[in-house]
């Protein structure tokens, strides 16, 4: 099993990563490594087995559907790059 | 000895009975902290932010309490936090370029429930960036060196919480676990370092890595330094829905534990030729003396921890390149503006985002996309469920499962750079523990030509009291091979 170097960029666009073509191709070398690895999991046979997506199981675990504490607007929007108006800006997505 | 030597030097348990004596004065205790940070933290390359005025502030508050006798075990003991746990007003940066200048506007539950008991903050600590690696060299911001031996890593990814707590910067601090991130660096820094289990110690305010598999947990220069900062930080916590629905871990029982008839299985899996021989064969030794003690030591096979390590680089870079997506540059962090809203969330993390993070990402997206899901990610949630269930039938008929923390000892900085792989594949003792969710710890058995080696316990989920109670009978059976680095 091996990836190829298109695989690599598109997975690197899947997870919205901008990489240069010194770094697709590195990622390529890491990535095959690993999957090296993953092959010894991929052909065990588990049968039906479920599997286990937490280490501990909860069922429901519902909060009180209560108003509690809340962050202020203006200390939410203390760390963003570009605010105005009490507002997240972001870049322009549908174009004129 | 200096005053400051000495008060550097006490365990959190002495430094408390000494403040709560008046031989010490909150204040007194903090500076002699930062003090030690500014003159040696330089080479030790522990902390990545330091807010002296806040300490010093934070150590008044505790004094008064103090004064009023309303003193719990932690009130004016300084702690260190690891910088992917939440604090206001403080820049929490998980050692990442995509971080720089982010301050929580909130504290994680742990650090609000240390404030409340009038415990100080003292700085926030160096890690592998986002926690993932070994080393803490994946840090964007410095290097770590191991206080045994500055030519060496602490191990990670909480070295710097390990190397503040064995180089007397702090005498207890936080790290986090997500596949030995907690007892790795307490094995190769001759300390102690206990991982809850999974869901007693709140994850609100951690940043996540892998969520199924990440505790928040306490390094000490002792087992019981280490289960008092622990019985602080846990209890069922409404603003984290895998909290578990139990009180804190309770300490009544601490000092009760015996080896005597201490029944514990040592898997073959974990105990293979694959480490350094001067490990192993320290480790036997260890074993003999436990034996000696009357404990029963018998070898078992649990074949999926063969498996462990594979699963673990499957489930964990899945949850994190999910959990990782929230750094786009649009509400917090750094922000690299290119052409259009996918382009400028590509750039902001092509670029804020170090290498190790990156090829995390790409594993888990890759993972988890059409047509290798069900190869790879199904089969590492079966292959843990397997796991899970080989190791309950264990704990059913053995106490503990004991095993090398680490098959090697600190190794030196830049050591794995040619073969990062196989630094991954030495996390194999650990990685258990969190894929079951169970409670573990590392404590120091002895050194290997100069350097800490680390016992792990593991114990059944919810074991954690009997745990830490199993880990102090066996420091004390270790008291004369407990020793302090040559510190500078």
């Amino acid at each position: 099993m091996s990836i190829s170097l298109d695989e690599v960029r598109h997975v690197a666009k899947l997870a919205r990563l901008e990489l240069d073509e010194s770094e697709v191709l590195s990622f390529q070398a890491e990535l095959n490594a690993l999957l090296g690895h993953f092959s010894d999991i991929a052909s065990l046979n588990m049968g039906g087995a479920e599997g286990q997506s937490h280490a501990v199981s909860h069922v429901n675990a519902w909060a009180e559907d209560l108003v509690g504490p809340m962050l202020p607007r203006d200390a939410a929007l203390k760390n963003a790059p570009v605010s105005k108006a009490g507002l997240f800006i972001v870049p322009m997505i549908i174009e004129e | 000895m200096s005053n400051q030597e000495t008060i550097t030097s006490l365990s959190a348990a002495d430094l408390s009975a000494k403040l709560k004596a008046k031989e010490l004065s909150a204040v007194e205790v903090t500076t002699a902290f930062l003090d030690r940070i500014d003159s040696v933290d330089p080479t030790y390359g522990a902390f990545l932010a330091v807010d002296r005025e806040k300490a010093i502030a934070e150590a008044e508050k505790a004094q008064s309490l103090l004064d009023s006798g309303d003193a719990g075990p932690l009130t004016g003991v300084p702690v260190a936090i690891k910088d992917n746990i939440s604090t206001t007003g403080i820049e929490t940066t998980c050692a990442s370029k995509i971080l720089k200048g982010y301050v929580p506007p909130f504290d994680a539950t742990v650090v609000s429930m240390l404030k409340a008991q009038g415990a100080v903050i003292l700085g926030k600590t160096n890690l592998d960036e986002f926690a993932m690696g070994s080393s803490t060299e994946t840090s964007a911001y410095k290097l770590t060196r191991n206080p045994w031996d500055t030519t060496r890593t602490p191990g990670g990814s909480s070295g710097g919480s390990a190397a503040a707590v064995a180089g007397n910067l702090a005498p207890l601090s936080l790290g986090s676990d997500t596949g030995g991130s907690i007892r790795l660096p307490a094995s190769l820094c001759g300390i102690v370092g206990f991982k809850p289990t999974y869901g007693r110690c709140s994850r609100y305010g951690l940043i996540a890595f892998g969520s199924s598999l990440d505790q928040i947990g306490p390094f000490g220069k002792n087992v019981e330094d280490a289960a008092i900062l622990a019985a602080a930080t846990t209890g069922h916590d409404a603003m984290d829905s895998t909290s578990i629905q139990s009180p804190g871990i309770d300490l009544s029982g601490l000092k009760e534990g015996s080896l005597k008839g201490m029944k514990l299985a040592l898997p073959v899996e974990m105990f293979g030729d694959s480490g350094d021989p001067k490990v192993a064969a320290l480790i036997q030794d260890a074993l003999d003396r436990l034996r000696a003690a009357g404990a029963t030591v018998t070898e078992v096979s649990i074949e999926e921890i063969k498996y462990g390590v594979t699963t673990y680089y499957i489930i964990a870079p899945a949850e994190a390149s999910s959990n990782l997506a929230r750094f786009d540059g649009i509400r917090y962090g750094a922000r690299q503006e290119s052409k259009g809203h996918i382009g400028l969330v590509e750039k902001t993390r092509g670029e804020g985002f170090g290498h190790e993070v990156k090829a995390r990402i790409m594993i888990g997206t890759y993972a988890l996309s059409a047509g290798y899901y069900d190869a790879f990610y199904t089969k590492a949630q079966q292959v843990r469920a397997h796991m899970r269930e080989k190791f309950l039938q264990t704990f059913q008929e053995f106490d503990f499962v004991v095993s090398p923390t680490s098959p090697v000892t600190a190794f030196k900085l830049g050591e794995f750079d040619a073969d990062p792989l196989a630094m991954k594949l030495l996390d194999y003792c650990t990685i258990p523990a969190n894929m079951i969710g169970a409670p573990a710890i590392s404590l120091n058995v002895g050194y290997s030509d100069g350097l800490p080696v680390g016992l792990q316990l593991m114990g059944a989920p919810m074991a954690d009291e009997a745990l830490l109670a199993a880990a102090y009978a066996v420091e004390r059976e270790f008291a004369d091979v407990q020793h302090t680095p040559q510190l500078l």
